[in-house]
């Protein structure tokens, strides 16, 4: 069903959850509730990977790299030291990460639109499909890093522009995901409609789009993924106007400002995190109840 | 080829001299007569690949035949697939309330026939639930509840007992007949099971393999209610072996 799972540990997390379900309200509360709590529970598996990795960058830090070389890895309390309490280096990088945040929520938002859109017009005739296939095709093999800058020279070096290089990117998982999806209704199931002397609307509306639901979640949540790289790479291009955090991470660069370069790319890497994790449990809690299932 | 009505009262549904030849090359079905009235149970038995399935695809209008005639005189026509081909985001009662859904009937109406039709089939008090929480037969029984609930002149049955153990398929049969004996309607039943072809029906074609066409005609000639106790008796089995005979000299 869903294209990317993590396996082992969410087993175990799902069985706590399940417990937990069975204790309190059953298995249908509200679904802001299930979100909340699929949250916590997927949380924990993935706090403990962070916790691994801060691990991993101590060991580094303190046994791989000479004293004289260490300015190259400074240890995580160091890092965090230096600048979370520090308002003047804190301050700019929330505003950039508010920026980076605004253009992937627009920019997914704007390919979720287009990319259904897309795969509806695909699914209702086969010549369309041969017609517009190619593009989604063409749209996912050009490597966006060879598309950015003529996007910045087309379109200016703003928040325009970062949202198209967004688009582009999430655009993909889209389409493919949701015209899998209108696709994956069995042929007995269309046979009933054709029988019941369904209208093409009809078809569209009570099978195969209901049909899709599941795999334009995963699409979703593939599309969400993409469009946080895409923010950043555009902001790393485009420069105008306030800084999104990409913005920030090359300026850290230019100037050699480790501590400040390693905050925003713990900055960057919790934002993806997050936004990944919030899409995932949605998924999850709106299949469950989709399905009628505590679980799918 | 033609869809024709028929002369109503005689027959709800008459194949004459009927062929299907696939686009590939391949004949499923040559010569095929028969013909299903109201009140009529017929099930068709044969070696798997003789076309029964295809049968049903031309008697529902899915499919054309490539030369002879089908005529319906059914002012509704209902299929029971193989599968229960539920809408999996669906509940019992909003999967059977579908097809009225499609002809545009209002809600409060669908939902009172939808009702009906899952107490018709021993489903009172699991509308709410989804397919994935039924059980194999309760899904089917959904799926016949779906069937029923326009309610067809003319009842089209393709294997929808195949996939069940042996326990829940013979509850199903009975439940069937129960329902057939109420509802009148004209059945057309594909099986591969000589017992179940016997046990439900008024008349058990057999079919040859492929081209498939009907090679023999057995007349069952017990009143409905048949006890399921009636399997164990003599003469069904003489019934049986009589039907199993057949397919084996023509398969």
């Amino acid at each position: 069903m869903s294209g990317v799972e993590t396996v082992s540990p969410t087993r175990a997390a799902d069985d706590v959850r399940d417990e937990a379900e069975t204790l309190d309200a059953g298995p249908r509360g509200t679904l802001l509730a299930r979100v909340l709590r699929t949250v916590l529970v997927r949380a924990t598996p993935i706090v403990a990977a962070i916790g691994g990795l801060v691990g991993i960058w101590y060991l580094v830090t303190y046994t791989v790299l000479s004293e004289r070389r260490r300015f190259l890895l400074p240890p995580p309390h160091e890092v965090v030291g230096n600048t979370l309490t520090n308002s003047v280096v804190m301050d700019p990088m929330y505003a950039a990460l508010g920026q980076s945040v605004q253009v992937a929520l627009v920019g997914l938002l704007i390919a979720v639109v287009i990319g259904m859109s897309w795969a509806v017009l695909m699914s209702q005739a086969r010549q369309l499909e041969v017609v517009l296939y190619p593009y989604a095709v063409i749209l996912q093999t050009i490597p966006i890093l060879a598309l950015t800058p003529l996007i910045g020279i087309w379109l200016g070096y703003g928040f325009n522009a970062r949202v198209v290089v967004c688009v582009i990117i999430a655009l993909f998982p889209m389409i493919a995901n949701t015209f899998f999806g209108l696709q994956s209704a069995s042929a007995d199931a269309h046979d009933l409609f054709t029988l019941n002397r369904a209208s093409r609307l009809q078809r569209l509306l009570k099978l195969q789009f209901p049909a899709a639901v599941p795999s334009i979640f995963t699409g979703l949540r593939q599309a969400a993924g993409l469009s946080v790289i895409g923010a950043i790479v555009g902001d790393y291009f485009f420069q105008q106007g306030s800084p999104g955090i990409g913005g920030l991470l090359r300026l850290y660069v230019l100037r050699l400002s480790m501590d400040q370069l390693f905050m925003a790319v713990i900055l960057t890497a919790l934002f993806g995190v997050v936004v990944f994790s919030v899409f995932a449990a949605l998924d999850r809690a709106v299949l469950g109840r989709w399905y009628g299932t505590g679980r799918h | 080829m033609t869809t024709t009505p028929a002369p109503p009262g005689t027959t709800t549904l008459a194949l004459s001299g009927v062929t299907k030849r696939f686009p590939t090359g391949t004949t499923a079905l040559t010569g095929v007569d028969l013909a299903v009235g109201p009140g009529e149970f017929v099930s068709v038995v044969g070696p798997s690949g003789c076309g029964k399935s295809t049968l049903l695809r031309l008697a529902s209008g899915l499919e054309d035949a490539t030369a002879g005639e089908v005529a319906v005189s059914a002012a509704t026509t209902s299929y029971v697939f193989q599968d229960p081909t539920l809408l999996e985001w669906r509940t019992a009662l909003r999967n059977v309330e579908l097809v009225n859904e499609l002809r545009g009937a209002p809600r409060a109406e669908r939902r009172a026939a939808a009702q009906a039709a899952l107490d018709l089939v021993g489903l009172t008090g699991f509308e709410m639930q989804h397919p994935r929480q039924l059980s194999g037969g309760m899904r089917m029984r959904v799926s016949i509840a779906r069937a029923l609930v326009a309610e067809p002149d003319l009842a089209l049955f393709d294997e929808p007992f195949g996939a069940l153990d042996e326990i829940t398929r013979l509850r199903m049969q009975t439940e069937l007949q129960r329902i057939f004996e109420l509802k009148q309607f004209a059945g057309l039943f594909i099986t591969h099971s000589v017992s179940e072809a016997v046990y439900l029906s008024t008349r058990v074609l057999v079919m040859s393999g492929r081209p498939g066409r009907v090679v023999e005609e057995i007349e069952v000639p017990w009143a409905y209610p048949r006890p399921p106790e009636l399997r164990y008796e003599p003469e069904f089995a003489a019934l049986t072996g009589r039907v199993s005979a057949a397919l084996g000299e023509h398969s």
